[in-house]
């Protein structure tokens, strides 16, 4: 016999003032995006004062919360009821900048800008946005001016990116590799240079002779510039991941119920349990169901099918033609459902542990608050 | 010798070629010649040209693009051809569609085919195709392990991104053109499952923008060719897309940004597309359902009663959807290109739902 899965109470975490911070994550093309806008507009409609850091937003969902710009800027969204909303669109350029600014002195930060490099590292980077944005989120907690924080994260190829990126820009930034490259720079006759002296010849022999000798050389240059801030880097991308970890931090994970998106779902899962991060729970989104039918039973797939068919070849009438198409949509409608079903048991299974909620699929794509709002509702009432 | 030469001799696949093929890229024109003998279900459709050698599929994250390359590979192995399917991204997704256990770096057969087609697949690994490359240019295998093992290798890729890119596409170019020892083409057509569209231009034109950061070296005497490739008459790329408001729109910029940097746009390849059910006449005016009538009809079909609201319920909804459907299909023409629809077969898991979606790829049977 199977348990049935712990519900996931959405409205109860933000509006429990112990929540800080809301992370979502998940797979591209799940509705990421509008589940953290609509958990954010539900935790400020309850009082609190809550902003919404999106990355890529739907452009009529960005418009109908008033963001028209990537700004890095906090603006109020109009129409809030009882209570105050805030979004903002991370700049991911801009971020980097101003950690750049932040941690050298004018004249080098300039000498960064103008770097190849960096124009490569700070727009196209995989992982920069993911940096980013969690170096958004502890400049947002920092701040200490909101009661609640919903991220919402970038879209990565990989959930898990998301969790690695800072650690991987940090340990990237501050590793052996830059040590090797900026040597020639410093002195000589360390213990371990003797170690790997052989691996520093053969290193910049084989990318001087791959890449030419203009581009080692910017990339020297550029390492030199920022071999100041390592330090800095490291510090933040660790007090990030640490602030992850507190208490007042929940992930919810987002999935669509197919198979792709479930067992990226199950992969984080499973990371965030082993990294001791406190995951909330998972939403599975546009979830397709039957209408609820009382008095008699359920009309499977199958079933409607027959029907339909036996009704096709009889002679033709207004009701028979309606009684068909309705039939021949609830075919349509019963196997999605069925599908979704067989899905979410699966990961259920998989994953007992979990507290799970199932959104249903909306006939209408969300670009409006009263929008939002209805996912809001659908969220208290499917895990009341 | 050129960098290009040594650059096929060098990277050859671990596995044995299967047996040669006697067409080579002739075939496709043989193909065009005799296709009215062709048997039925091998003519590819509008929007697939038959003279490319390498289809390139992206699309918003979701939207389902590995599996319509899967099929896309399939249909073109089933005319006879020997298909390479290629994925970049690191996700194993070729071997979960078609329940493989995870594809080691190389190329390893998927699928036989009617009619002596094979499918091919190949998971690229960006460190796995630089240490290749430098084994390549500079015989320098166990130095290159040893960078690898430093962490040298990820790094570079790492720290000039489209440098990862230029390996990847490179690698792309490699297998299109690379010939067996008898002078014959490895494959007749490589199929990559590309990354999404919101990244695709950037991937496919890193070649050149690498190209202006290095001026001298392999990298940039490669670059030339892999341009010509990818912006040639050789190269289709096909985009993929929901008819929901985001995939369209990311369709739509997708393919002003990609015409306008000169790329062949093949087909848009609308994915998980639901029939549609409802005509005109059947709703009331406000599109309601008149469920008195409704009920009548569950009568005839010996339907209990009781889902009368329900099943209109249903019915409205549905009625909804089909109606943004259809808007998002009507923006859609401002894409110029030949369209394409696949049903909705609930995600396809395994490989007979893949030859059924492959048959959509082929002119039907008449």
């Amino acid at each position: 016999m199977t348990r049935a899965p712990r519900p996931l109470d959405l409205a109860a975490l933000v509006r429990n003032p112990k929540t800080r911070v809301i992370v979502t994550c998940g797979s591209g093309g799940v509705g990421k995006t509008t589940t953290a806008a609509a958990m954010a507009l539900l935790g400020a409609e309850a009082g609190r004062r809550t902003v919404v850091l999106t990355i890529d937003p739907a452009r009529r969902l960005a418009q109908s919360m008033g963001l028209t710009e990537l700004d890095n800027t906090p603006r109020e969204v109009k129409g809030v009821e009882n209570g105050q909303l805030f979004a903002m669109m991370l700049d991911m350029k801009r971020t980097f900048d101003e950690v750049v600014s932040e941690h050298s002195t004018p004249e080098r930060a300039e000498a960064i800008f103008a770097n190849p490099f960096y124009q490569s590292l700070s727009s196209s980077f995989a992982g920069t946005q993911e940096y980013m944005a969690m170096e958004k989120l502890g400049q947002l907690v920092a701040a200490n001016e909101w009661d609640l924080i919903v991220v919402d994260t970038p879209p990565s190829r990989s959930a898990l990116d998301f969790l690695d990126a800072p650690n991987r820009l940090g340990r990237f930034l501050d590793g052996k590799m830059i040590r090797l490259l900026t040597m020639p720079a410093r002195a000589g006759g360390k213990a371990y240079l003797k170690v790997v002296t052989v691996s520093v010849g053969m290193f910049s022999k084989v990318f001087t002779k791959v890449l030419g000798s203009d581009l080692i050389t910017d990339l020297s240059s550029f390492v030199s510039a920022l071999e100041s801030m390592f330090g800095g880097f490291r510090e933040r991308a660790q007090h990030t991941y640490e602030l992850l970890k507190t208490p007042g931090t929940s992930f919810v994970v987002v999935a669509a119920p197919e198979p792709d998106a479930l067992r990226e779902a199950s992969y984080f899962v499973e990371r965030l349990s082993s990294e001791r991060m406190p995951l909330a729970g998972l939403i599975i989104n546009r979830v397709h169901r039957t209408a609820p039918v009382t008095g008699a039973p359920r009309l499977t797939a199958a079933r409607a099918e027959a029907a339909a068919d036996a009704l096709a070849s009889k002679p033709a009438s207004a009701a028979g033609a309606l009684a068909e198409a309705a039939l021949r949509v609830h075919v349509e409608v019963a196997s999605a459902a069925e599908h979704d079903a067989r899905m979410a048991k699966r990961f259920c299974a998989a994953h007992p542990e979990v507290a799970v909620i199932a959104l249903p699929a909306l006939p209408v794509d969300v670009h409006d608050l009263d929008g939002l709002r209805t996912i809001g509702d659908l969220l208290s009432d499917a895990s009341g | 010798m050129t960098a290009t030469l040594s650059f096929t001799v060098i990277w050859v696949s671990p596995e044995p070629f299967g047996p040669a093929l006697a067409h080579g890229v002739s075939y496709c024109g043989q193909m065009s010649v005799t296709s009215i003998a062709a048997p039925a279900g091998t003519e590819l459709v509008d929007g697939i040209p038959a003279a490319a050698r390498l289809h390139i599929v992206t699309g918003k994250g979701g939207t389902g693009k590995t599996t319509v390359a899967a099929a896309l590979a399939l249909a073109l192995a089933a005319g006879g051809r020997k298909v390479l399917l290629i994925e970049v991204e690191g996700r194993q997704a070729i071997a979960q569609l078609f329940d493989v256990p995870a594809l080691p770096y190389g190329e390893h057969r998927l699928a036989t085919t009617a009619r002596g087609g094979q499918l091919w697949g190949l998971a690229i690994d960006a460190e796995e195709a630089m240490i290749e490359y430098l084994e390549m240019f500079y015989n320098l295998k166990r130095s290159a392990r040893g960078l690898k093992k430093m962490g040298a290798v990820d790094f570079v890729t790492t720290l000039a991104p489209g440098l990862r890119d230029v390996l990847l596409t490179g690698k792309v170019k490699e297998a299109v053109t690379r010939t067996n020892p008898d002078g014959h083409l490895a494959y007749d057509v490589v199929v990559l499952d590309a990354p999404p569209t919101g990244r695709i231009r950037r991937f496919l034109d890193a070649t050149r923008e690498v190209a202006n950061l290095t001026k001298f070296g392999p990298i940039s005497r490669q670059s030339a060719g892999v341009i010509a490739l990818l912006h040639g008459p050789q190269t289709a790329v096909h985009l993929v897309t929901l008819l929901e408001e985001m995939p369209v729109q990311e369709t739509i910029d997708a393919a002003e940004e990609l015409g306008e940097a000169g790329f062949q746009l093949g087909a848009v390849i609308v994915n998980r597309a639901r029939p549609a059910l409802i005509s005109g006449d059947l709703l009331d005016a406000g599109g309601t359902v008149d469920v008195k009538l409704l009920t009548a009809g569950l009568r005839k079909a010996n339907v209990a009663v009781a889902h009368a609201d329900a099943l209109a319920h249903e019915m409205t909804e549905y009625a909804e959807r089909q109606e943004i459907q259809a808007e998002n299909a009507a923006r859609l023409a401002a894409v110029a290109t030949p369209r394409l629809e696949l049903p909705d077969l609930n995600p396809p898991v395994e490989l007979g739902e893949l030859h059924e979606l492959a048959a959509y790829f082929t002119v039907a049977p008449s």
